[in-house]
């Protein structure tokens, strides 16, 4: 071969790999699927079992219909799912459910008061992550079979202990009511798994969506149910695709290959409000993003420093900077939305009047303290405006960044002094916060349960009481006179720092409209999407 | 690379001794190459595992949740094992994986093998791609930058070869993304294929290329390769950027021997000089230089993963290990242990190919 041919050889050979990039790539999303950019890496199974994940949860919830609902139509509204009708005995501890008759399975198969008892048994009986959502009625492995009974069209639950029955029928609209068929998952056992091992990846049931797959940290896929209780969706398909980088999901809606990006940053959300294609809102969140305080480090046992600090944080500098639009403050261990919940928020940054207490209490050129903080956005950046703040007191906060799971496993050691972290609601009621941040009645090293008030050495055994007693209370309106006081006193007391509750900023091309988060992932409806 | 292993390939090459004689020292070379091959295993597997129960994330938390009761966090532990002692842990670890075993992922779910099945062919896909422009380019650039030493030639490849180096490959995929996809619209943007294209084709060998044109999918095909082009042309600048600079160094070491100069005197054409004699004697170095590249591009690569949102073993590892999946980052690093074990083996094959002085020991 000539020298020349030799060239051009190699200079062809070099060129190959970019032909590629002659290809223009412009495909844009179908006209009757949905697709989402969202990180959905922490999903494990999509068992409703056993799915316990924020992503997780909200992808069953338009899977699986379940026994009440809050629907996408009235979210403050209870309202039948696969029961049509309940009841409760005198005493609150029956409730007797219809189940609507004529309703089916995604298969074609009915679904019956059998279906429900075998689901709601299977999730005590799995004894997963969730199951505790049930057990605390009192119901165990051995007499869940006797206390859940479904025949022809009537479900029938005790309950051993006492619960307000609001609490016990919004407990009936979390996703361990989700309605399972029995017979798909009986067909698919393996071990005595009751289905579990199929269920990760497969759906039986009779919700709006069908899970079509579910490629672990690539994508998720659904398909609409036509024979839904509410009518089938009009978008036949929803894709829910992995973009764990905020800037990749921001360049894929631009470029209209997604509808929908659910994580994006303020810094990728600002310069989205010039295009006029996409529409970028706001939707009230639950989670409250708060720092707990050890107390069994020795300045932070005491009440009056626990309170300087609280007026050492500068919430609404933070909310209206580099946390804008994504947060608001909200200082009570409610969330503003949930039953109860006041908009409580008595302190603001007071370098004085926090000084003033330090010195009340002894510590009047502060002390040293640790804060274990995940080492992510935003937290690095509320971290840090903490550190500066509480520095302006003398309080010499040094900051551990670390993973989240880390500063979790720190906190359940009860090993850290401060942790900044979030906590999420399990369910729509008010005492599922409740009954982790005021609950500590047994302060010992191997208590049954760990909630975040024995996580931080907070002894109360009497506001415990209390908390359990708002729990039975059948008057709806004193219950809620009981939380009111509950979260002052916290709020005012508690070895924590409630600063903000979080807002779902979603940003949707202009023809896709309908998608409406409520405050927890449990009311993210899918079914309502419409595209023009 | 073991010295073992280049002794057996070698062997294997040339003919040399009698019957028995050699297939004795065969024999020996090759249990040799498999203890040393064990012992590697062995050691890999005991660091990792003894790194991951002493990283300060709870395996246990990762499965049940933080929310989960004391008795349910007690069963977990035990059902996988982790109330018995570190020794008895790692023995039992140790006899599944030597069952083919690797446990099932937290994450996932599902038996590791499956995963690294799946994200393993992802990463092979970018990887193979990467690599290949990665050597197109840097071989002849670092040629070009050592015969024009000094020369404006040998500045502008020094230049882009820093740059390379030197640009985080988080900020080049962003700026990549933002020019080539959304601005000009000459490639796909993150993801492996358009959701218009997937689930049509079957997987086979899990690439995506590879399999749409064995299904005979064009469409299909290109799609994918406009998803493909990007990170790997990224990934590749990033290997030509090393390949360039070693090749430039390797090649000036060439052309100060004598066979150069004695080359020229007889009136070989400099071009048949450079190209053919010299870069044939760089071969040798070479190949080991490019198949450690290939490791590293194999082993994953996190943030390009990241920022492509592309399903490959490096973002497989990450997640795992941010959520304490111990028997996926095991898992994991086994397979990349058997890719750097499996390269070495097969540069070692390839050295008394492109260098007679290997065949001759």
């Amino acid at each position: 071969m000539s020298e020349i041919g030799r060239r051009l050889l190699l200079a062809g050979v070099a060129a190959a790999p970019f032909t590629g990039w002659t290809r223009i790539a412009d495909a844009a999303t179908p006209k009757d699927a949905v697709v989402f950019a969202k990180q959905i890496d922490d999903i494990v199974s999509l068992d409703p079992g056993e799915c316990y994940e924020l992503s997780g949860v909200e992808i069953c919830s338009n899977i699986y219909d379940r026994l009440l609902r809050y629907e996408a139509e009235d979210l403050n509204k209870l309202v039948g799912g696969v029961a049509e009708s309940w009841t409760v005995s005198p005493d609150g501890k029956t409730f007797t459910f219809k189940i609507r008759p004529n309703l089916k399975f995604q298969s074609g198969t009915p679904v019956t008061a059998e279906d429900a008892e075998f689901s709601l048994q299977r999730v005590v009986l799995m004894d997963k992550t969730a199951a505790f959502l049930l057990t605390q009625f009192g119901w165990s492995k051995a007499n869940v079979k006797d206390l859940v009974k479904g025949s022809g069209d009537t479900l029938t639950l005790k309950i051993t202990e006492d619960f307000a029955p609001s609490l016990v029928l919004n407990l009936m609209t979390s996703i361990v009511a989700s309605v399972v068929e029995k017979k798909a998952a009986l067909a698919n056992e393996k071990g005595g798994d009751l289905g579990n091992g199929w269920l990760k990846t497969q759906s039986a049931s009779s919700g709006a969506y069908r899970l079509v797959s579910w490629k672990a940290n690539e994508s998720v896929t659904l398909e609409a149910f036509p024979g839904f209780r509410l009518g089938g969706p009009p978008l036949k398909r929803v894709i829910i695709r992995h973009v764990p980088e905020p800037a990749s999901q921001r360049l894929l809606l631009e470029k209209a290959d997604i509808d929908i990006a659910r994580d994006l940053t303020p810094d990728q959300i600002k310069p989205l409000a010039g295009n006029p294609n996409i529409k970028v809102q706001s939707f009230k969140a639950a989670n409250t993003f708060y720092m707990g305080l050890n107390t069994g480090y020795e300045p932070l046992g005491n009440v009056k420093v626990r309170q300087a600090m609280k007026m050492l944080v500068d919430y609404e500098g933070m909310v209206k900077s580099f946390l804008a639009g994504r947060f608001v403050v909200q200082q009570s261990f409610l969330p503003v939305g949930f039953f109860g919940a006041i908009p409580y928020a008595p302190f603001k940054l007071d370098v004085a009047s926090a000084k003033a207490l330090l010195a009340e209490a002894g510590y009047k050129d502060g002390f040293a303290v640790k804060m274990a903080a995940p080492n992510s956005s935003p937290w690095t950046e509320i971290s840090q405006s903490v550190q500066q703040t509480m520095g302006q007191a003398g309080i010499k906060v040094s900051i551990e960044p670390m993973e989240l799971k880390a500063v979790i496993g720190q906190y359940r050691a009860r090993a850290h002094q401060i942790a900044m972290l979030s906590w999420g609601p399990d369910y729509f009621d008010p005492h599922t916060n409740a009954d982790t941040f005021v609950h500590n009645a047994d302060n010992s090293d191997a208590p049954k349960s760990k909630p975040i008030a024995w996580r931080n050495k907070w002894f109360i055994p009497e506001l415990t009481k209390e908390m359990l007693a708002a729990a039975k209370e059948l008057d709806t309106a004193k219950r809620a006179q009981q939380y009111e006081a509950m979260q002052k006193k916290v709020t005012d007391e508690g070895p924590y720092i409630f600063m903000f509750q979080n807002n779902s900023q979603v940003a949707r091309r202009d023809a896709v409209t309908g998608f409406n988060p409520g405050i927890t992932e449990d009311l993210n409806f899918y079914r309502t999407i419409r595209k023009s | 690379m073991s010295v073992s292993a280049t002794e057996e390939a070698a062997a294997t090459v040339t003919g040399g001794g009698g019957g028995e004689n050699r297939a004795w020292r065969l024999a020996k070379r090759a249990a040799r190459t498999l203890v040393s091959v064990a012992l590697t295993f062995l050691g890999l597997t005991c660091v990792t595992f003894f790194i991951g129960r002493v990283i300060p994330i709870d395996p246990v938390l990762a499965i049940v949740g933080d929310k989960a009761s004391a008795e349910t966090y007690a069963r977990v532990k035990a059902e996988i094992g982790l109330d018995q002692p570190l020794p008895v842990q790692y023995w039992r670890y140790l006899t599944k994986v030597v069952h083919g075993d690797f446990g099932n992922s937290v994450v996932t779910s599902r038996p590791v093998l499956e995963d690294m099945l799946q994200v393993f062919p992802a990463t092979l896909e970018l990887a193979l791609l990467a690599l290949l422009i990665g050597v197109v380019a840097g071989v002849p650039m670092g040629v070009v930058a050592a015969t024009h030493r000094g020369r404006w030639q040998d500045q502008v490849i020094r230049f882009v070869s820093l740059l390379g180096y030197s640009i985080p490959v988080f900020w080049l995929g962003l700026v990549g993304l933002l020019l080539f996809y959304a601005k000009l619209g000459w490639v796909g943007g993150p993801g492996r294929i358009d959701v218009a294209f997937d689930d049509i084709v079957a997987p086979v060998t899990g690439m995506l290329t590879i399999d749409s044109l064995l299904a005979g999918e064009y469409e299909v095909f290109w799609n994918a390769v406009s998803h493909l082009m990007l990170p790997a042309s990224i990934l590749g600048y990033l290997s030509l950027a090393y390949v360039a600079r070693m090749t430039r160094s390797f090649m000036l070491g060439q052309l100060k021997q004598e066979y150069v100069l004695a080359a020229l005197a007889k009136g070989l054409s400099p071009w048949r000089v450079v190209w053919v004699h010299a870069l044939g004697n760089v071969w040798a170095p070479l190949v080991t230089v490019i198949a450690l590249t290939f490791g590293s591009l194999l082993e994953g690569a996190v943030l390009t993963e990241t920022v492509f949102a592309w399903p490959g073993l490096g973002l497989y590892m990450k997640n795992s290990l941010f959520n304490a999946d111990l028997n996926a980052v095991l898992g994991g690093t086994m397979v990349v242990g058997v890719v750097y074990i499996g390269l070495n083996m097969i540069s070692d094959l390839i050295y008394p190919m492109v260098d007679p002085r290997a065949r001759d020991e």
